[in-house]
């Protein structure tokens, strides 16, 4: 039993969880069972109240639907694989870019630090608009190729999964690179002076020390870039192309374009069990780690 | 106990007077401008355990640091073995180093802190087996192979600590400040147990330490280190009954110094006068002294100072006192005696019989002591 003071103030959070998470995800999940209808709000309500009894409605159609369209299926699995790769190309980057900062000298750090969160001072929609400038035909990337004779004609770009990684990367990079660094720069100095003197290299000593025991900064960073990067919405319709169909824009065509709002809610309550699973392993796996 | 151990580690360096291991030849190493270690030059005897003893800034970490090859000196050579290792990088060398926090690898358990060193010299799976299961008998943490640095105490992380270093069979092994992360109590017990191993062992041992007490414990011979350089090598009791210099004397232990000048220096003796004391300071030999250098210091260790409340029956070394404070500390007292002038000595008394009659607060006492008591000092 926690003491009053410390009650209240993890109660907090909590509350705030429930309010604006879990209060909204209980309309959505009961909405995904409902069926759609040309009204307002446009899906059938749950609860029915008539000839004296109360009807429950709970439709698994959307659900079933859902499985039968290849759509769906693919949309999941393009938003996973880019997820994953995203997350990938941003440990890789990220990794040297932490490793660096939290070797630098204390009162350079900061400057650096800032300098990784200073673009997402300015709005996150002309970032990504800027990059389909950079990015398109007659943008200023092939301008500089074709003018340096590199290239007869313009390398398509824009509009490809290629665009959109480069958009996902960037726009997340600043995610894996802080608890990288709030990791990084808690390592005991002397640990890598310990392996140099037992005989290990440099690399030797980063593969065998400082890898594996920044492994939490890891996983952290790779869950805040993973996750929203699966619902991200915004970058891929910009940026990418008919062969980048990820969930989030399945999500809005659904909500927006056919007024479908219980496959749409389904599809976000698939999309959310899709990622708290792994989450909830990860977790548990971790509670043991620490009790072993 | 201890004098037996004494005794023994006396014999073994005498045995191997002339064999030097390390060599430091005329080290310098400046931080930007500030000079951190003053042209030291040292030899360390094959199977010593020398020690560097030193405050805080002294310079003693850093020419520890120099040795693992953490720090390159700005001037002079490191030679081991006769080879020329100044600018071998720290996993070239074959120098291992117990860290004063240990630096154990908290990822790994015992048993893989233990096999590091010996995977990175790429030694036979079956060898790095055999290796790791003596050292952890010799540090006596067999039970305790699979366990994680965060699951042991203080004392059996410097055992794992220890026994990381001595796997690779270094022929120097290195200690920073090894008691340092230890409780009073268990600080005692392993300085005698970590001695007990490295003799076991046979290794070559430099280590630094702040703590006069665990110098004088665990060391063959500790060099006194103030400002980056060396003040005085020597064995333990070299040091303490034979310092060469105020510094060296107030440093180790507790002492008496009395400023005085020289009213008679002979071959076979020599008297100083000291406004202090009622009466001169008789010293047993002569020191040769130019006609410039009158003035000398006498310092006289507050256990050879004898404390009577009878006037003592002898010419030289006494004078009269009144007890000023009294710190009793069970083992033996510490009387805080004021002279005529002001001056405050301190002087040690064994309580030897229980509760007895002892001179109180401002009685009148007297000091004295014998002729080859104190040392003669010019700084």
């Amino acid at each position: 039993m926690l003491p009053g003071g410390k009650r209240w103030i993890i109660g907090g959070p909590y509350l705030w969880l429930l309010i604006f998470f879990l209060l909204p995800f209980i309309f959505v999940l009961k909405i995904s069972f409902a069926e759609a209808e040309l009204a307002i709000p446009p899906y059938s309500s749950m609860f029915d109240w008539t000839e004296e009894a109360l009807n429950i409605k709970v439709s698994f159609a959307n659900y079933i639907w859902l499985t039968g369209d290849e759509l769906y299926v693919v949309a999941y699995w393009n938003s996973i694989k880019m997820a994953f790769f995203s997350t990938l190309f941003c440990l890789l980057l990220g990794y040297p870019m932490a490793y660096a900062i939290a070797k630098a000298p204390p009162h350079l750090q900061t400057t650096w630090l800032l300098l990784v969160l200073l673009p997402s001072w300015t709005s996150f929609l002309i970032r990504v608009y800027a990059w389909m400038g950079l990015l398109k035909n007659n943008g200023i990337i092939n301008g500089v190729l074709m003018w340096a004779g590199i290239t007869d004609e313009p390398i398509q770009m824009l509009n490809t999964n290629f665009a959109v990684y480069v958009g996902i990367v960037y726009s997340y990079l600043p995610f894996m690179v802080l608890p990288l660094y709030a990791n990084l720069v808690k390592h005991d100095a002397t640990l890598i002076e310990a392996a140099y003197d037992l005989g290990a290299r440099k690399w030797g000593s980063f593969f065998k020390i400082t890898l594996p025991l920044s492994k939490n900064g890891i996983i952290a960073g790779s869950m805040l870039v993973f996750i929203p990067v699966v619902g991200e919405y915004v970058i891929p319709e910009l940026l990418g192309g008919t062969e980048s169909i990820m969930i989030g824009k399945v999500l809005w065509q659904e909500f927006f374009n056919n007024r479908d709002w219980p496959v749409a809610s389904a599809l976000a309550t698939i999309m959310i069990g899709i990622l708290i699973i792994p989450i909830a392993l990860f977790h548990r796996y971790q509670n043991k780690e620490s009790q072993s | 106990m201890a004098i037996a151990a004494g005794a023994r580690k006396n014999q073994k360096v005498n045995e191997a007077e002339h064999e030097t291991l390390l060599s430091i030849r005329n080290i310098t190493k400046y931080y930007d401008e500030a000079l951190a270690v003053d042209n030291v030059s040292l030899d360390i005897r094959k199977g010593e355990i020398f020690a560097l003893l030193g405050a805080s800034g002294s310079g003693k970490s850093t020419l520890l640091r120099m040795l693992a090859g953490f720090e390159q000196p700005t001037q002079g050579h490191i030679l081991l073995d006769g080879v020329d290792i100044t600018r071998l990088p720290p996993y070239q060398r074959t120098i291992n180093m117990m860290f004063q926090s240990y630096a154990l690898f908290p990822h790994m358990t015992v048993e893989q802190n233990l096999a590091f060193g010996l995977k990175q010299d790429k030694l036979p799976k079956d060898e790095i087996r055999e290796r790791v299961e003596r050292m952890l008998k010799l540090v006596h943490m067999e039970k305790y192979a699979r366990r994680k640095p965060h699951q042991l105490s203080g004392g059996q992380r410097q055992r794992v600590a220890l026994a990381r270093s001595l796997a690779k069979q270094p022929k120097l092994l290195l200690l920073d400040e090894p008691m340092g992360a230890l409780d009073k109590k268990l600080r005692t017990e392993m300085q005698l147990e970590v001695v007990d191993i490295l003799e076991n062992v046979g290794v070559t041992c430099v280590m630094v330490t702040h703590d006069q007490e665990e110098a004088m414990t665990m060391a063959d011979r500790i060099a006194i280190m103030d400002e980056g350089y060396i003040q005085q090598v020597g064995s333990p009791v070299d040091v303490y009954e034979s310092p060469t210099s105020r510094m060296v004397a107030e440093f180790i232990g507790s002492v008496n110094i009395f400023e005085g000048t020289i009213r008679d220096d002979e071959e076979d003796h020599m008297t100083l006068n000291c406004p202090d004391l009622d009466a001169l300071i008789y010293i047993g030999h002569g020191v040769s002294s130019g006609i410039d250098e009158r003035s000398m210091l006498f310092a006289l260790r507050p256990e050879k100072t004898v404390m009577t409340v009878e006037k003592p029956d002898q010419e030289f070394n006494w004078s009269e006192g009144k007890v000023h404070d009294i710190a009793y500390l069970g083992g033996h007292t510490v009387y805080y005696v004021e002279l005529p002038s002001g001056k405050i000595i301190q002087c040690f008394l064994a309580n030897t019989v229980r509760r007895a009659e002892r001179p109180t607060w401002e009685d009148s006492v007297y000091i004295h002591w014998a002729v080859d008591s104190g040392v003669v000092l010019r700084s």
